[in-house]
């Protein structure tokens, strides 16, 4: 079988290159089928239980995606004539905002007064043109003492106002609603920048997040790739020395890069922040296969084997251990199936493909690419050199790296343990990024950035306007207030006792709730009748208000802490008012319980991935011996690496979630190839000492050029914008130089220790082709 | 900003349009007048009505609730009509009375009678364009049709429940109105709405009002049995009842002023 498709790649390597090109082109045509997502949902699964209570919420009160302009003056005073002109002008155009349905700022808020038996209710700035003295004082009163403004839409300081826009996305195609909507209002803020350019415009909101998620992805696509390829190209270049290997490899990847993507979009998988960067990792993985593939080759070249003959010897060595790394590497990433969120397994899936198409690649296109391709004898290198006295050292002094690695391993491993979860959607920016910017800019200077919706139902129709439902919910508001991570509290109350006082001539003392039901349910009666449209109370009462939505907004807490201030919260409510049924819900709810959903999902299944990855090493190397010595270096890196990254930062989101199942998936390539190599000395009749100079000198190199290739692939997803990303690609290319560090010192150590009657356990048939 | 450079496109455009085209939009207009006239003239003359509505809203998840009250209306025939209507459901604002004068040129008159503090308040406001009882009818939509209040123009034929119908859009000349426009549908037999499109102000369909069996009273004036409107941009409808409609009541002036507000139960 393997002689049949190895002569036909090396006898007729058209033929083999025709097929493969047919076959690409099929799978590539998928590529058409492929669309962009950049929407938070893409995080949640359809049946996430955060997600489906934020829905239920959003179906019952209004929805609440939004875009917030905070404009800030340089002046430092948003009620000067200039600045409140501005507020009145960009609240007016921003109701051209495409699905907007609501509109909120300190000059459409709807004023209510008392005038003799009259109630006035009126946009508090209704025309720029009334602009007294006497009316900016009044704004600036009101502005600052209305619950409803006060830190919200106006910062305490009065130095910064903001300009909140409630869009209702149809959610047909929801990534260009997304675009269109804030693009419209990022082009609002340039215009009105233009005119007044001592004024800051920041955005924010669920709106600017979703897009910040989409053109981080898009910045990521257009930027990282490109520069993956040439890193790859350089090094391939630099370390295989023969521009026309470089150039086959060059060639795999694209061929498995397109099939993949294409598989995808046959599958019906989308691109989105995660996967967007599976052809950085795919051709990470694809460029080890074929360097494995070239080292070999030359290495026959210089024995002065000829070049069929060399390419038949790499392959015959090459292909067992090049099939059950990719098998390995496969299931590394397929554990991500069981990753609470969507598209870290569709990153799962389409990598698995991607690696197993690689494989198949560069055991068939490859070697039929080389028998075309002139190849020339490659002098030995440095590094080939090198690993003969890396060889000696090791073989030396390992009574001496034994015990000083399994301590320094041990040391730092144990810290992986006090890494805590943290998953704020925020956070995933880096600071560069001008979301972030925004962001952290709202935060410091106006009100917070996340949301947390309480619900209330008084299980009964009309119960809103009972005077004890409205006691406790005003209870339960003021609770709010007190706790130090809230800065703004929206709630029906405020709106009660406003009206109570309007219809008491104003009086202050009556700034308080109504105390029978008949009269709260009438105020909002001629309240409700008095409102614009897009400014009704449907956002903070249901169809039959039997229910009220309360909206704190908190400052931007880690996902522990904003878990634990829910937490808090429901069983206040549960405590004090257990006869009301209540809920809490919002995209930074989602966020802070997805981590942990995750990252309890994820380590379930590493033992799993850990047992079955052993299983195939000892299948694959028939030596349960060997697959014993194999989880030191299977293990060892992923959990130093997390120990470092402890040390390093101790914060793990999504992305970090996946690293360890990733990682062991590749970095158990090394010993696969490490121990192939050390079974094939035995086989051959050698000594341990032998035996592991053998695998140096045969697999060393390819193992520090592959390392070499993997670390600079995932150090270019380090440098992403998005932190999922960036952190993932940053821990996963330090546990591969963990792993290789592993491989070549501690492997060979143990085996020099532990591994002295190997050579009689051997007892492998000779038939065997690996 | 790409719209403002077409919307300023736009407007060279029409200054260079040939005089054809502007004599078209004349005729147009002209056409879409007189079939609002016309409407207007066959609903003239009724004198007064009582009416019983009951309607039932409905949220995105399908969830209903249910508003009645009662409507007496007085036609005015210089000028807007006079409306009363007095809430029965929820019970807690039962009692409840709201009197207004439709205004054709200045902004209407309301007044709000509260049982709880008993007392009559006027409401000073220029919104009208919110939703009615948390519905998806804003007041607006169920104020008296005058013709000062819209510029009309018409569009072309269609059948809407199986009748001819003129499509004439209607421009709101208040600049406070929720609308950018409305696209109303009037059949030819009897010049009655079966259906108006509303557009919100960045001109997006915001909702779709039909108007269903239509019966004829004193032989000469339908009304609708029921009004359904559906908000085409969060998926909540209200379905609108009429019920013991009846004519004649035998209402004056003394029956829509301030007294007669308190009096209302």
């Amino acid at each position: 079988m393997q002689q049949f498709w190895l002569n036909s790649a090396l006898r007729r390597p058209w033929l083999t290159i025709s097929w493969a090109l047919i076959l690409t082109l099929a799978l590539a045509a998928g590529m058409g089928q492929l669309y962009f997502r950049g929407d938070y949902r893409i995080f949640f699964s359809p049946d996430n239980p955060q997600m489906l209570a934020f829905e239920q919420m959003q179906n019952e009160f209004n929805k609440s995606d939004n875009i917030m302009v905070a404009i800030a003056p340089q002046s430092g005073d948003v009620f000067d004539e200039d600045m409140l002109t501005l507020i009145w002008q960009f609240t007016e155009a921003a109701w051209q905002t495409p699905y907007s349905s609501r509109v909120d700022s300190i000059s459409n808020f709807q004023h209510t007064e008392a005038m003799d038996d009259d109630l006035l209710v009126e946009d508090l700035l209704l025309n720029p043109a009334d602009l007294t003295e006497e009316k900016r004082a009044k704004i600036r009163a009101v502005s600052m003492t209305e619950p409803a403004l006060y830190r919200s839409l106006v910062s305490a300081d009065g130095a910064v106002a903001a300009i909140n826009i409630t869009v209702q996305l149809p959610e047909v195609d929801q990534n260009q609603e997304v675009v269109d909507a804030y693009e419209y209002v990022l082009g609002l803020s340039a215009y009105f920048a233009e005119k007044h350019p001592d004024v800051e415009f920041y955005h924010a909101g669920i709106l600017a997040l979703n897009y910040a998620f989409a053109s981080e992805a898009e910045k990521d696509a257009t930027t990282l790739v490109p520069l993956m390829f040439l890193v790859i190209i350089m090094m391939l270049v630099l370390l295989l020395r023969s521009a026309l290997a470089a150039l086959a490899t060059v060639i795999i990847i694209l061929v498995t890069i397109l099939s993949t993507l294409g598989v995808a979009g046959w599958l019906g998988i989308f691109l989105s922040t995660a996967t967007v960067n599976v052809p950085t990792i795919v051709m990470t993985l694809a460029v080890a296969d074929c360097v494995h593939v070239i080292v070999s080759m030359q290495y026959a070249l210089r024995q002065g084997k000829s070049k069929e003959e060399a390419i038949h010897y790499s392959m015959t060595r090459n292909v067992v251990p090049i099939f059950i790394t990719s098998i390995t590497t496969s299931i590394g990433f397929l554990t991500l199936n069981f990753s609470e969120v969507p598209i870290l397994r569709d990153l799962g899936n389409m990598t698995a493909v991607g690696v197993m198409l690689a494989c198949i690649f560069s055991v068939t296109l490859l070697p039929a690419l080389l028998r075309l391709l002139p190849a020339k004898v490659v002098p030995v290198s440095h590094t080939a050199k090198g690993m003969d006295k890396l060889a000696t050292f090791v073989v030396q002094q390992h009574r001496k790296i034994l015990p000083v690695g399994a301590v320094l391993m041990v040391a730092v491993a144990a810290f992986a343990g006090t890494n805590q979860v943290n998953d704020v959607a925020v956070k995933y920016f880096d600071t560069r990024t001008e979301f972030r910017q925004s962001l952290d800019f709202i935060e410091e200077n106006l009100t917070g950035t996340a949301n947390l919706d309480f619900a209330i139902d008084s299980q009964q129709t009309s119960g809103v306007n009972n005077p004890e439902f409205l006691a406790h919910v005003a209870a339960f508001s003021d609770w709010l207030h007190q706790q130090p991570e809230v800065t703004h509290v929206a709630s029906i109350t405020n709106v009660f006792k406003r009206l109570n006082k309007n219809m008491h001539g104003d009086d202050p003392a009556y700034y308080r709730l109504p105390e029978q039901q008949d009269l709260a349910a009438q105020y909002l009666l001629m309240f409700e009748m008095s409102l614009p449209f897009g400014l009704d109370l449907n956002n903070q009462l249901n169809l039959d208000k039997s229910a009220t939505r309360i909206t704190a907004t908190l400052q931007n807490l880690g996902s522990k802490e904003l878990t634990g201030f829910e937490q808090r919260a429901l069983s206040w409510l549960a405590e004090e008012m257990p006869q009301y049924d209540a809920s809490a819900a919002s995209t930074a709810l989602m966020f802070a319980h997805i981590g942990e959903r995750n990252m309890e999902s994820m380590l379930k299944t590493l033992p799993f991935a850990l047992i079955l990855i052993s299983g195939l090493l000892v299948i694959s190397l028939r030596s349960w011996r060997l697959g014993l010595f194999s989880l030191v270096p299977n293990i060892m890196p992923a959990l130093v690496g997390f120990g470092i990254w402890a040390l390093y930062s101790g914060e793990i989101n999504l992305g970090l979630s996946v690293v360890a199942s990733i990682s062991l998936g590749i970095i158990v390539d090394d010993t696969v190839h490490f121990l192939s190599k050390y079974q094939r000395g035995l086989q051959e009749g050698q000594t341990t000492e032998g035996a592991v100079r053998y695998a140096f000198n045969s697999v060393g190199r390819a193992l520090f050029v592959t390392t070499v290739v993997l670390v600079a692939g995932f150090a270019v997803l380090a440098m992403s914008g998005f932190r999922l990303n960036s952190d993932m690609g940053l821990l996963t290319g330090m546990i591969i130089v963990l792993a290789l560090i592993i491989d070549l010192l501690l492997l060979p150590a143990l085996l020099l220790r532990f591994d002295k009657k190997g050579r009689n356990d051997e007892k492998v048939p000779a038939t065997q082709s690996a | 900003m790409k719209k403002y450079l077409l919307h300023s496109l736009l407007s060279l455009g029409l200054c260079l349009l040939p005089a054809s085209v502007v004599a078209e939009q004349d005729a147009a207009m002209a056409e879409g007048l007189r079939i609002a006239t016309e409407r207007k003239v066959r609903d003239t003359g009724w004198g007064d009505t009582e009416v019983v509505m009951t309607m039932i809203l409905r949220d995105a998840r399908g969830r209903e609730s249910r508003r009645e009250m009662r409507t007496l209306t007085l036609e005015v025939l210089d000028d807007g009509d006079k409306a009363l209507t007095i809430f029965d459901e929820p019970r807690d604002v039962r009692g409840s009375a709201f009197l207004t004068h439709t205004k054709t040129m200045v902004p209407d008159e309301q007044w709000l009678f509260l049982p709880a503090v008993n007392r009559v308040r006027r409401i000073v406001s220029r919104n009208k364009s919110g939703p009615f009882m948390g519905s998806e009818y804003a007041y607006e939509d169920l104020s008296s049709f005058e013709l000062e209040k819209f510029s009309f123009t018409y569009l072309h034929d269609d059948e809407v429940h199986g009748e001819l119908c003129y499509v004439v859009e209607q421009i709101p000349q208040d600049e406070y109105s929720g609308y950018s426009r409305m696209v109303v549908w009037i059949d030819k037999s009897h010049y009655r709405v079966q259906k108006i499109d509303y557009y919100d102000r960045r001109d997006s369909l915001l909702k779709t009002l039909t108007i269903h069996d239509y019966k004829l009273y004193k032989d000469e004036f339908w009304r609708a049995d029921r009004m359904e409107m559906v908000n085409a941009q969060n998926q909540k409808s209200t379905t609108l009842l009429m019920t013991d409609i009846q004519f004649d009541r035998g209402f004056t002036d003394a029956d829509f002023d301030n007294n007669a507000l308190q009096r209302a139960r």
